[in-house]
């Protein structure tokens, strides 16, 4: 199969404004990968691009450039930029076009999330009674993991600890101001055993890559960076998502589980093969399960591993290196692909402070969201 | 009596009741489901969820337990879990849970 390189990586400041709207976001993030590809709007032959809640991405030709180019708008939640990078890949694989675009943005007003239950087809009392909050899927989750493997919450401090400690090393996140671990666990249970730093936020972003032939990359001045597999999936039977009036009994199944596999196999490497990786991380307890469910670790080794600093950037398996979720907010569209970003300016050695040392080669990203949809990539760099 | 479902080629057993096995797509049919089981995970709802959908109690919010209940029927039921000791609240507690007007509710069993 014809590889596909990502030529130009751009990215948004992260945060919360009062006046910048996702689509403004969207359209620096799309100016800025062009730069880096060095190539004009004009030479973009298809585009892939969504938010959750920000507007259709389809209309940013406005701001663009009105070249005719198609441009496909995705929407599949916290894997519409995973969705963007595969049909861009395919696009490129297909002959369709030999330079691509897939952009994620989004904006999100403060606070939880606030779904309804008829558009989860659940009876009105689950709203009505308190239990159509997302926070409590979270708690649950990590309350019986912790339970089951032994891992303490001085863990989940030390997760958040980290990612605000590589935040403040990000030019680009929302959250760049060092919490120590103390404060974390004292910053009030939100719901028990995840306090409130322990959470991300709801935000505002966007990163957009540019993808090409190993052809097309020859014309272009930025440094590529090889995706060795973009991968998307479902939920399957058995697992556990949030909003569930029932689960069914026994081992869970995993979709992250099911992506980062899917994703490893069609890189032709494995977990053990990555030096720097993005994890969702909506909540301290979901990096340190994808740890494991990504097959980075087995379930509860995460409690000495992240306790020696294995996940720093100094470690050996350096996570969330722009400060994740967790620092950087999440506007839903945007998160997959400032992932993405954050690992080819890892894998071209331009991640300045928050730079991984020893020259990374392999890179790997993975997003999780409602109600069980996972997206992962294997990135390289250029052999040679 | 917790009102559920269940696909007898799937051995896959669902609350509240639905006409469709989710596992297989097939036609289910009705069980009622046993009122005592374990509490398999738990939180605290600390703050009060936004209004709507959310319809505090006449006396206003207060924080609540909810869990999910495993039951030998081998599915795990949402539930609010009503207790006079939150402290008490851990994961394998025996609960008895039923139906009520709104989402089922659960209360842990006195032993000994």
């Amino acid at each position: 199969m014809t590889d596909v390189l990502i030529a130009g990586a751009g990215i948004s400041r992260f945060g919360r404004t009062e006046h910048t709207t996702g689509r403004a976001h969207a359209v620096r993030a799309v100016r800025a990968a062009l730069a880096d590809a060095g190539i004009p709007w004009s030479r973009v032959g298809a585009a892939f691009g969504g938010s959750d809640a920000a507007g259709q991405a389809d209309t940013l030709v406005a701001e663009l450039g009105l070249t005719g180019v198609p441009f496909v708008t995705v929407k599949n939640g916290c894997a519409t930029g995973g969705s963007a990078l595969v049909s861009a890949v395919n696009a490129i694989r297909a002959g369709m076009a030999d330079v691509v675009l897939a952009v994620g943005f989004d904006k999100h007003p403060r606070g939880a999330f606030d779904p309804m239950p008829a558009d989860w087809g659940l009876d009105e009392a689950y709203g009505r009674d308190g239990l159509m909050v997302t926070t409590q899927f979270f708690g649950m989750k990590i309350n019986r993991y912790m339970h089951a493997y032994g891992i303490s919450p001085r863990t989940l401090a030390l997760v958040a600890e980290k990612a605000y400690r590589n935040g403040s090393r990000n030019p680009n996140a929302w959250r760049r101001t060092p919490v120590s671990a103390d404060e974390v666990l004292a910053s009030g249970m939100v719901s028990d055993p995840l306090t409130r730093y322990m959470f991300c936020s709801p935000g505002e972003g966007a990163a957009a890559v540019v993808l090409c032939s190993p052809e097309a990359a020859r014309t272009m001045t930025g440094v590529p960076v090889t995706l060795r597999a973009a991968v998307v999936r479902s939920r399957r039977f058995g697992s556990f998502e949030v909003f569930s009036p029932w689960l069914a009994a026994g081992e869970l199944t995993s979709v992250s589980r099911d992506a980062a596999a899917a994703a490893f196999e069609a890189a032709g490497v494995g977990p053990s093969d990555v030096d720097v990786c993005q994890l969702q991380d909506t909540e301290s307890g979901a990096e340190v399960m994808h740890l494991a469910e990504c097959g980075f670790c087995a379930d509860g080794e995460q409690e000495k591993l992240i306790a020696a600093g294995a996940t720093e950037i100094g470690g050996t398996l350096p996570v969330n290196t722009d400060g994740g979720c967790l620092a950087n907010g999440e506007p839903i569209g945007a998160s997959g692909l400032r992932q993405v970003y954050e690992v080819v300016q890892q894998l071209r050695g331009h991640a300045g402070e928050r730079q991984v040392p020893g020259a990374p080669r392999i890179g790997f990203t993975h997003v999780y969201g409602a109600p069980g949809v996972s997206a992962c990539t294997v990135l390289s760099r250029l052999s040679g | 009596m917790l009102a559920g479902s269940h696909c007898a080629a799937c051995a896959v057993t669902v609350y509240p009741a639905a006409g469709q096995c989710p596992r297989c797509g097939q036609g289910t049919s009705p069980v009622t489901l046993s009122a005592v089981g374990t509490l398999w995970t738990w939180t605290v709802q600390r703050y009060a969820p936004k209004s709507p959908p959310y319809v505090p109690p006449p006396g206003g919010f207060r924080p609540f337990a909810v869990g999910y209940v495993e039951l030998p029927e081998r599915v795990r039921v949402a539930a609010v879990l009503d207790t006079a000791d939150p402290d008490a609240i851990r994961i394998d507690l025996p609960v008895r849970i039923e139906a009520t007007a709104g989402v089922p509710r659960a209360t842990p069993i006195e032993e000994g």
